[in-house]
């Protein structure tokens, strides 16, 4: 190796020296990112500290002292010491259909398939053939609920026989379309310049957001029947159906109403000078432009709506949850509480996840300001 | 001629329904009378029902023995005490998870939510680690796992966890020292008012002084001491009036201390973190949320790191922070009728759960659950109201 500075060059003939060795690779990395003062130096090192000590044993109890394949949970903690995954694997066809029979899964199964393709069109702007699709996601909904219930030509399933994940799905995404259109009507009915159409709607908005959930279903599951006509027989799923609705239309309305704030008065004003009457204006001016600054809380609230479906199983529904914790019950398996907790907690973490990376995404579609 | 009137009729409504005014006012007179059919339809079904099975609507049962047992009263409860006593229960447990709910997530979202803004790759990862598990798995699978490992995985009473011999954490919750206060303890408390008037009146003219000389004196220093430094020299020196009564094992559970149940604890603990992720996003906004233009400013007006901090970006990320937060606060505290879940007593659990199983009365209880939670959240939103309107930008 030569040594550059003995060597002379003539002005602006020296070459490029290489970077200093602690700005570059790894070790610039990490001076930069770990270790760029003293505080953060200590803040890694306790940081790493605390990985050290809490990792392992994750790692032990969740994979390498955990038990797959065992008949009970005697044998299971006759196998290792971590965690006893075997209750997870026997159950995990009830964890899905719950009762539903065996020889109509294929029913719950296409429905789920279609969700995806009716999902498809309104997701993502560039799905092939997304006009003609957008028809087939609007009769999605009926398409979905004959196929699910059955009648009209196909063996009906009594909606007691729902549960597991197919029921945490059939709660969240009829929520999810329910409260949508709800929610919007409710927000423009807020911000609308009728005294008595505000109030209705500022009533039921505030009074829905200010009462738990839980409270709305044990209403739903036990006094609803005061208020219908005596004598009628009320599907309790059709009951939690509409309380899940009616509760999240109330925070999509509050969503909506701050998009609709948002809007230029301008753009109202505009759209009242070209002569559009209050519908046409709202359609083709105003909401498009509300909806697209909203669409993250909306989803947000819809993240929000699916992992409140767990609260059905307080009033005696039995969603994934309910149905996995009903194993808990089984002597064969009885206390494996946390394992089951963990696979339930981990089917809901991909779920609500995968919604709120697609929220991102769209910010990010629909972000037309400057960044820095 | 007939149908010259209905052309004129048409004609008439149609005109009414094309003018602006009378138009609102016809969509107005539709929606209430709807409004009240619907309450007219829902109020004669109730009537119907509730004649058919012979019920009527009373509140007389509240001041009925309740005749069952909570495991965890901040007032005095029996089983012969009435329903009414059973729910002012509670609703303190209701309040006192609340309450201390939103202290921990509070501190635990700053924290977090300051990590998440850090230029440290490993600590900034954790954060994000922290909150995206937390925010995406529900709220009830938090409650019930917590709960399933403090009463799973604690040891028993026998081989409880000490902590110096003082804290004890079994299965069967976390026993902590009691304290019993002597009336020589008052001059403490007075101390520590003392302290906080002082430093209120200090602040105040702290920054008198700054804006009439450009002096600043140290503030947080003389805070700190007042609040602090003085009550405990007040305690000292009147010979620390406080006597202390340690848990010990005495049979099959601990005697003296008091002790936090499970429960509680389960309930607590997954609330607080639960929303603490939630904090976190909205203080880590509410940061990024001051224009980049405000530090620079700061920074050349000469203003060191920690004066900008203070003056420049957190009253104005405040605005941004509260409005947010006071309705996690508020989820909070309606989040916490999931202890009906894990069997802690609250207000849901008690006189919407027990006593309404108990007296069959779904109308009446259900009535006082609604009626107490939505008191909550108008008197959070009044507050809310009150804040905006003090904090609002005060543009040109």
């Amino acid at each position: 190796m030569t040594d550059i500075s003995q060597k002379t060059y003539a002005p602006g003939q020296h070459p490029d020296l290489p970077p200093p060795a602690l700005t570059t690779g790894v070790l610039g990395w990490m001076r930069a990112n770990l270790f760029s003062s003293v505080g953060n130096g200590i803040l890694t090192l306790a940081a790493l500290a605390v990985l050290a000590v809490v990792l392992p044993k994750v790692l032990d109890f969740v994979f390498f002292d955990a038990v797959f394949f065992a008949e009970d949970r005697q044998e299971c903690q006759a196998l290792g010491s971590g965690a006893c995954w075997a209750v997870i694997i026997e159950r995990f066809q009830v964890s899905i259909y719950a009762f539903y029979p065996d020889e109509l899964r294929w029913r719950p199964n296409l429905a789920f398939v279609l969700l995806f393709v009716a999902l498809g069109p309104l997701l993502f702007d560039k799905f092939p053939a997304r006009k003609q699709m957008l028809f087939f996601s609007m009769i999605y909904p009926f398409l979905a609920a004959w196929l699910v219930v059955g009648g009209l030509g196909l063996e009906p399933v009594e909606t007691n026989k729902f549960g597991g994940v197919m029921l945490t799905i059939i709660i969240g995404v009829t929520g999810i379309v329910g409260s949508l259109p709800l929610g919007i009507v409710l927000a423009l009915g807020r911000v609308s310049n009728l005294p008595a159409v505000k109030i209705v709607c500022v009533g039921f908005i505030e009074f829905i957001r200010g009462v738990p959930l839980i409270a709305l279903l044990f209403i739903a599951s036990t006094m609803l029947n005061y208020f219908l006509p005596p004598g009628t027989e009320f599907d309790l799923l059709l009951r939690v159906l509409i309380m899940v609705t009616l509760f999240s239309s109330a925070y999509i309305a509050e969503v909506v109403r701050g998009g609709l704030q948002a809007v230029a008065k301008g753009q109202y004003e505009a759209a009242d000078s070209m002569g559009l009457t209050y519908w046409q204006s709202m359609r083709l001016i105003v909401l498009p432009q509300a909806l697209k600054i909203s669409i993250p809380g909306i989803v947000n609230t819809f993240i929000g709506l699916y992992k409140d479906t767990t609260l059905v199983i307080i009033i005696g529904l039995l969603d994934v949850l309910g149905v996995m914790k009903s194993a808990l019950a089984d002597p064969k398996w009885n206390g494996l509480a946390v394992e089951v907790y963990i696979y339930t907690a981990v089917f809901f973490f991909i779920s609500c996840f995968a919604m709120s990376r697609y929220s991102l995404y769209l910010e990010k579609k629909l972000h037309t300001g400057h960044k820095r | 001629m007939t149908a010259q009137v209905s052309s004129d009729k048409r004609s008439a409504v149609s005109r009414l329904w094309n003018d602006k005014e009378s138009r609102s006012v016809m969509i107005q007179v539709i929606t209430i009378g709807a409004l009240f059919a619907l309450f007219f339809y829902l109020g004669v079904n109730a009537y119907l029902n509730l004649k058919a099975i012979g019920k009527d609507l009373s509140f007389e049962f509240l001041w009925q023995p309740a005749s069952y047992d909570i495991n965890q009263t901040l007032i005095e409860y029996t089983s012969r005490s009435t329903h009414f006593r059973a729910m002012i229960v509670g609703l303190l447990n209701t309040l006192l998870v609340a309450v201390a709910g939103i202290m921990l997530a509070t501190i635990l979202g700053f924290i977090v939510g300051v990590l998440r803004l850090t230029k440290n790759w490993l600590v900034n990862r954790i954060a994000y680690c922290y909150v995206e598990a937390l925010r995406n798995v529900p709220l009830l699978l938090w409650i019930l796992l917590i709960h399933g490992v403090v009463v799973g995985t604690l040891p028993a009473v026998r081989d409880a966890l000490g902590l110096g011999d003082i804290f004890f954490l079994s299965n069967r919750g976390l026993y902590a020292p009691s304290a019993t206060f002597e009336p020589l303890f008052l001059a403490t408390v007075i101390a520590f008012i003392a302290g906080i008037v002082f430093s209120i009146w200090f602040k105040r003219r702290a920054k008198k002084i700054q804006e009439e000389t450009g002096r600043i004196l140290p503030v947080l220093w003389t805070v700190l001491a007042a609040i602090l430094l003085f009550p405990i020299v007040v305690f000292l020196v009147t010979g620390l009036p406080v006597q202390w009564s340690i848990p010990e094992l005495k049979g099959f559970n601990f005697a003296g201390g008091f002790s936090i149940k499970p429960e509680f604890l389960a309930l607590w603990l997954a609330l607080s973190i639960y929303t603490s992720a939630f904090i976190a996003e909205i203080v880590r906004s509410g940061i990024l949320a001051v224009a980049h233009g405000q530090t620079e400013a700061a920074g050349a007006l000469g203003l060191r790191t920690n004066r900008t901090l203070q003056l420049i970006v957190v009253p104005q990320a405040l605005r941004v922070i509260v409005p947010p937060l006071t309705s996690q606060y508020l989820n909070l505290t309606k989040n916490s009728s999931l202890a009906i879940a894990i069997g802690y007593m609250d207000i849901v659990a008690t006189i919407g759960g027990i006593s309404l199983n108990q007296t069959g009365r779904e109308m009446e209880c259900m009535a006082l659950v609604l009626i107490i939670y939505l008191s909550f959240s108008l008197s959070i939103s009044m507050f809310m109201n009150w804040y905006n309107k003090r904090i609002k930008l005060v543009e040109r």
